[in-house]
């Protein structure tokens, strides 16, 4: 099944290999299954292999995320993205742990077509690091970042997160500005959020408050708008041109081919997602069985929603007749002849799809 | 049958004390049900009596003990249902009282006790439970001494859980409870005593012959009404369905006749046959009132017609609700509904939504005042919104309830104080025994319905009991206090509180409707009013941050379901204007009062 000419097709390489587990993921990461790093990159050369056999389309983009894709060997990872047929200008993501990062891997990289990389900084200041269950050491981020610009890279994205316990506003701030000073093209700012089964969700005491998070969102908007980095998203900001491609594939509900445990696919309004442990993931391509734990298939009307709920996450908003937004003032506002969403309204998001119709 | 061989009898307990067991452990011992076909509570058939562990409606069964016929018809346990209790009585000539041994006689199952002594019932008493580790049955016999007069030597021990003392309950049933007197060849005179609505079968009505025989095919004709009807089935519960030829004197059974609602069967009649038949009818009782009243509406507009469908397949069944249409500027179209008590209306309000798929807001309950307007025309109003203007009223009258409580002693003092601070006026004080108190007092009922049973159980750690009955009407200083949601005054919302209570209520229920209403896209108002002006304020304040911050490609289908979740809780709420109130916020805002 050929995607249409210029349609745009997403891949999706999930690494779950972590250092060490932070109290706030709920990702299918595992800190303590690194003996199966050489199975699993087999396992995803055979998944790739057999899913170009059967058509695959060419990809504009491709991420790996993880986990920490950035522990492995530079030169493994390569062959697992090299092995993806591209399009000329295709967009190439490697998720980052700073500490990782070095010259000589990223060389790897761009050998093999990287051109973008996130950056997981989290934040600059130290208790809230230790807070977050993070051990990387601040300054390792501006060293990530020369060697970024010293190979050469085009772009590259810093991903933050607001709102772990003992963190002021002030300490917020201190982030943010010591992340615009280091100039980057794309941030991606999120509020730290409480997942069902993490260790965070068993301590309360230690969850934030929605009002603290508001009021840390509107500062990062204004300092990183201040800085020329424009929202296109609820939770990413970029220089123009710098958008993460990949992301908006997602947004515009667009076709994408996840590989690896518990990557996610769509395909024209069937989503399905793999089965969770990289064992079981090796296990079923080595028995050429199919890797799918779950999926559904969306109907119409559903498919309707999602569509609306994604695209109005963006700046471009939805249609006029998707939302009664006169009854919504100051949480959206009319561009044109679509319906956006104000700063506050990216807040209220949810509510606001709610009454999507 | 012969009359001397027949045996009527209810059990009369506190809730928990026991008389499902009894009633389970009388059938197993009787024969009358199979100890492998045993459901607890056998007599139980509703889900919700089930859950709540109470009978809400009676039931009757018929067994057989020593060549003896005996009915046994139950009685329900919670103080809203009172009303069933008396009309189950006058199908009896005895009562079996059911005592917990470890914890003594409560009031409302006193208040039976009095009650089947006006019936001149013989009372057998029971002390249950003895198997536990702190029954004192001793004890609490002398105690059933002193307040009833039942010598403490007669009093039986049993307990229905372990079967011990239950066949010497039975013969002494046999033995002390007189049997029915009565001429099988008179007129027919039967009386009902239940009424409950079958979905296949219609009205299935509980009846006791008093006179007479009721015989199938027979063509009756029910007093009250005037209408006629073909007797389609009569049996008795044994406790399954059993069908029989003829009912004489004295017998308890079940009567079926094409009757579509259980207002045509209501409790009391009498029933005789058309041609031939008894001129006179039998002492029938009065039909329950409803005490609290409250609008239902449906949140979704369009479920209005559901709704009066619903109600009144309910009511099929239930005859003690009352429900007219009625508008409300805030809510829309809903209904006015009368209920027995605050537990009933919960009841009713949870199965209107369980069993016929409806999703309601109830509004504040309110109880019925005379309003004497200064043109001397009285009227009666039971929606604070149909309260006329001040100017226009001179008098407001207010239902004034008789509440009996008893207590063990050392909870004596906290219970004055809520009588107190519900304007309760004590009458008489009295030591049941060394350890336990009656207190009673007349408290206006607009104070009993919300939360003073609760308030009882708690400031009572649960030891006191209640009981309660109306005693008339009188004057009090009362106000209107209006709730106004967004500078908008919901009508729904009004309550009528004293004088005195009212900064008091205002400033409680802007509170609490600020911790029930969810924060919403914007701030909230709530205020409270009395004849516009404002007495107190609180603000809800908008929420501002209610978004997923993360949604990639595994996050969208799980983003998707959480929307459609938000969506589907929204459907449980009612909006008014632009705010949206959850259903049972009232139910819930009086429930926390403290």
């Amino acid at each position: 099944m050929a995607d249409q000419p210029g349609e745009p097709f997403g891949v999706y390489i999930h690494i779950p290999f972590c250092a060490s587990k932070c109290g706030y993921c709920a990702f299918a990461t595992w800190t303590d299954r690194h003996h199966l790093t050489g199975a699993y990159l087999g396992a995803l050369h055979a998944d790739i292999r057999q899913a170009i056999q059967h058509g695959m389309p060419v990809a504009s983009s491709i991420f790996v995320g993880g986990g920490t894709p950035s522990m492995l060997d530079g030169t493994e990872l390569g062959a697992v993205i090299s092995a993806i047929p591209v399009t000329a200008d295709a967009e190439v993501t490697v998720e980052c742990n700073p500490d990782n990062v070095s010259v000589e891997l990223l060389r790897r990289y761009v050998d093999v077509g990287v051109n973008r990389v996130s950056v997981g900084v989290q934040s600059m200041a130290t208790h809230v690091l230790g807070m977050l269950g993070r051990q990387h050491d601040q300054r390792n981020v501006e060293i990530a970042v020369d060697a970024i610009r010293s190979v050469g890279l085009p772009t590259f994205n810093l991903d933050v997160i607001y709102g772990a316990a003992g963190e002021s506003v002030a300490d917020w701030e201190h982030t943010v500005r010591s992340i615009v000073a280091l100039d980057p093209p794309h941030v991606s700012a999120y509020a730290l959020t409480v997942e069902a089964g993490t260790p965070l969700a068993e301590q309360p005491d230690r969850h934030p408050d929605d009002d603290d998070q508001a009021d840390k969102y509107e500062l990062v908007d204004d300092l990183l708008s201040a800085a020329g980095l424009e929202n296109y998203e609820i939770s990413n900001w970029s220089r123009p041109g710098h958008e993460c491609r990949h992301n908006i594939l997602y947004w515009r509900q667009q076709n994408y081919r996840g590989f690896g445990c518990a990557a996610h696919s769509h395909s024209d309004g069937r989503r399905w997602w793999n089965v969770r442990t990289p064992d079981r993931y090796i296990d079923l391509v080595a028995s050429a069985q199919s890797t799918e734990a779950a999926g559904e298939t969306l109907d119409e009307p559903t498919r309707r929603f999602e569509q609306m709920e994604l695209l109005l996450r963006m700046r471009d908003g939805v249609p006029l007749d998707a939302l009664a937004g006169d009854e919504m003032p100051g949480l959206v506002e009319r561009v044109g002849d679509r319906w956006v969403l104000t700063r506050s309204g990216r807040l209220m998001a949810n509510e606001i799809s709610t009454r999507l119709h | 049958m012969e009359l001397s061989r027949i045996r009527n009898f209810s059990i009369i307990a506190h809730i928990d004390h026991g008389k499902s067991t009894l009633s389970d452990r009388i059938l197993e011992i009787t024969g009358a049900v199979d100890a492998r076909d045993m459901k607890a509570q056998y007599l139980d058939t509703m889900d919700l009596e089930r859950e709540r562990g109470i009978t809400i409606k009676a039931q009757n069964v018929r067994v057989d003990w020593r060549d003896h016929v005996l009915h046994l018809i139950d009685t329900p346990g919670h103080v809203d249902f009172g009303y069933e209790v008396s009309r189950s009585l006058a199908a009896c000539e005895g009562v079996v009282l059911v005592v917990d041994a470890a914890q003594g006689i409560e009031a409302q199952t006193l208040a039976n006790c009095y009650l089947a002594l006006e019936h001149d019932l013989e009372i057998v008493a029971c002390l249950n439970k003895i198997d536990l580790p702190a029954a004192d049955p001793d004890r609490y016999a002398m105690e059933i001494e002193n307040v009833l007069g039942i010598p403490a030597e007669d009093i039986l021990k049993i307990s229905a859980k372990t079967g011990e003392g239950i066949p010497e309950l039975l013969d002494a049933i046999i033995d002390r409870i007189p049997a029915p007197r009565g001429n099988a060849d008179a007129p027919l005179q039967a009386l009902i005593f239940d009424s409950q609505f079958d979905q296949y079968r219609g009205v299935v009505s509980s009846i006791r012959v008093v006179n007479g025989r009721m015989s199938a095919g027979a063509r009756l004709r029910f007093m009250q009404t005037g209408a006629d009807h073909d007797v389609l089935e009569i049996g008795s519960r044994r406790p399954a369905p059993t069908p029989l030829t003829e009912l004489g004197p004295g017998e308890v059974g079940y009567l079926i006749a094409g009757i579509k609602g259980v207002g045509d069967a209501r409790s009391g009649e009498t029933i005789t046959t058309t041609s031939h038949g008894s001129t006179e009818a039998l002492p029938g009782y009065m039909d329950p009132k409803p005490m609290v009243f409250s609008g239902l509406f449906p949140i979704d507009g369009d479920d209005f017609e559901d709704l009066r469908d619903a109600l009144g397949k309910l009511k099929l069944n239930d005859a003690s609700i009352s429900y007219m249409p009625e508008s409300s500027g805030a809510l829309g179209f809903g209904f006015r509904c009368g209920f027995l008590g605050l537990l009933h209306m919960e009841i009713v309000k949870e199965r209107l939504e369980r069993e016929f798929d409806l999703a309601l807001i109830a509004t504040a309950p309110s109880v019925e005042y005379r309003v004497i307007a200064t043109d001397g025309t009285v009227t009666v109003v039971s929606n604070p919104a149909d309260l006329p203007v001040v100017q226009k009223i001179d008098v407001i009258e207010e239902p004034i309830f008789k509440v009996s409580i008893i207590t063990p002693k050392e909870y004596t003092g906290a219970l004055m104080d809520l009588c107190q601070s519900r304007r309760g006026e004590m009458k008489r004080m009295e030591y049941l025994s060394p350890e336990r108190v009656e207190l009673n007092y007349e408290v206006p009922l607009a104070e009993v319905v919300v939360d003073f049973f609760d308030q009882l159980k708690s400031r009572s750690q649960g030891y006191a009991s209640l009981d309660y009955e109306l005693a008339g009407y009188q004057r009090a200083n009362l106000v209107k206090v209006d709730i106004l949601l967004n500078g908008i005054t919901a009508d729904a919302f009004s309550t009528i509180v004293h004088r005195e209570n009212a900064e008091y209520y205002g400033r409680r229920i802007c509170e609490k409707l600020k911790e029930l209403i969810p924060r919403q896209m914007f701030d909230v108002p709530i205020q409270a009013a009395i004849g516009g002006k404002v007495i107190s304020r609180e603000t809800v304040k908008a929420r501002r941050k209610d978004v997923l911050a993360k949604c990639y490609g595994g996050d969208i289908s799980r983003k998707r379901k959480l929307l459609e979740k938000q969506k589907e809780g929204k459907k449980k709420m009612k909006s008014i204007g632009r705010v949206e109130v959850p259903g049972d916020v009232f139910i819930n805002a009086l429930k926390l009062d403290d």
